[in-house]
């Protein structure tokens, strides 16, 4: 199901490349880039009042070096990415993630206890077996909308 | 002879050398005092809190059988219930061994978590997994006997968010502290440590 969701996610890319949804030339991209975005998924919220987490993988199969600069998602009033490091004395500290560069071929993965796109001021909650679009912010000026699968509150990958 | 002696002198003073740098490091004014450092025997802490049913709790609930402990909160989207499902599979590892554990989520936000959002909050993880809540001076006389730290965070908009100490706790059925399971240690290390800290209390019942 997620292969299919990733063919899906990569003819997206391939549709902005084409320059389908880029009306400025502020969002041009540049020739070879091409983004893809794997295994998204989200943790059911309980509720509205508590910012919901989500997670995915981001590739760069294009040949220039891409920065993740932000998120938008209309579910959220706020949406950012965020970082948890632990410190040397074992406690977990989380700070805003604004720039996360890939160079050509890299990857970079949001994953628990790592990286996660923190949805702070949901609109409405985060219903298991739903999804909502998601929209990844890039450098370049390239604005990628994937679809997240919301999975259990206890779900620890994207395979649940 | 005077070389003996010299000797020997010598010998003394390294002797008193030793003993005074390991009474330094153990007992000493070097001992381990600061934040994340080794943990209280549950029997030398006190401290008064609620559990998700509204049952009163301390530490005399959890010495007996051996315990898991780890704090957090349920407005942490990332490290909290990565943890919460993490333990639920080490539970489910265990299998009917793990029963006797007490395995209990403490809150480091007593403000926002309340009995009724333990209680809902711990009800979408295993069963045996427990959330306790309370005052704020006794969440911080936990926190201080278990040498874990947290800190509020404000962020924008009058949001914020709590740093905490995320390593889980494991202390034996009388209470003594025996090893953390450190947020990002590989799970294959987890149940060996929560068997080894169930160990103790099996040795002790057959001598």
């Amino acid at each position: 199901m997620f292969k299919t969701f990733a063919k899906a996610i990569q003819s997206l890319s391939v549709a902005l490349l084409m320059g389908l949804p880029m009306a400025s030339s502020a969002q041009q991209l540049s020739e070879n880039a091409s983004i893809v975005v794997e295994s998204p998924w989200a943790r059911a919220s309980l509720g509205m009042s508590r910012p919901g987490g989500a997670y995915l993988t981001v590739r760069n199969e294009g040949s220039d070096q891409i920065s993740l600069i932000g998120l938008r998602a209309e579910i959220s009033g706020m949406a950012s990415i965020h970082e948890t490091r632990t410190n040397s004395e074992g406690v977990s500290i989380m700070a805003p993630a604004d720039n996360i560069v890939i160079p050509p071929g890299g990857m970079f993965a949001l994953e628990p206890g790592g990286y996660h796109a923190m949805l702070m001021q949901l609109q409405s909650p985060l219903v298991e077996g739903e999804t909502f679009p998601l929209t990844l912010l890039f450098s370049d000026g390239t604005e990628l909308e994937i679809t997240v699968p919301v999975l259990g509150i206890g779900a620890r990958g994207p395979e649940g | 002879m005077m070389r003996v002696a010299k000797i020997a002198a010598i010998g003394a003073a390294a002797v008193f050398a030793a003993l005074f740098v390991g009474w330094w490091q153990v007992d000493g004014p070097g001992a381990d005092s600061a934040p994340g450092k080794r943990s209280l025997p549950l029997t030398a802490m006190e401290f008064s809190l609620t559990d998700q049913d509204g049952r009163d709790v301390g530490p005399e609930t959890l010495i007996g059988e051996p315990s898991l402990v780890f704090f957090g909160f349920t407005y942490c989207p990332d490290v909290c219930p990565t943890t919460l499902s993490d333990i639920s599979g080490w539970l489910d590892e265990i299998g009917p061994d793990a029963e006797d554990l007490n395995t209990v989520f403490i809150t480091v936000d007593p403000d926002r978590d309340t009995v009724e959002a333990m209680a809902e909050y711990v009800s979408y993880f295993h069963p045996q997994i427990q959330g306790w809540t309370g005052l704020p001076d006794q969440i911080a006389a936990i926190a201080d006997g278990f040498r874990a730290t947290y800190e509020k965070v404000e962020g924008e908009n009058g949001e914020y968010t709590m740093n905490h100490t995320a390593g889980v706790f494991l202390f034996d059925a009388t209470g003594r502290f025996v090893t953390t399971i450190d947020y990002h240690e590989p799970r294959e290390f987890a149940v060996p440590k929560i068997r080894r800290a169930m160990q103790n209390r099996t040795e002790r019942a057959e001598s």
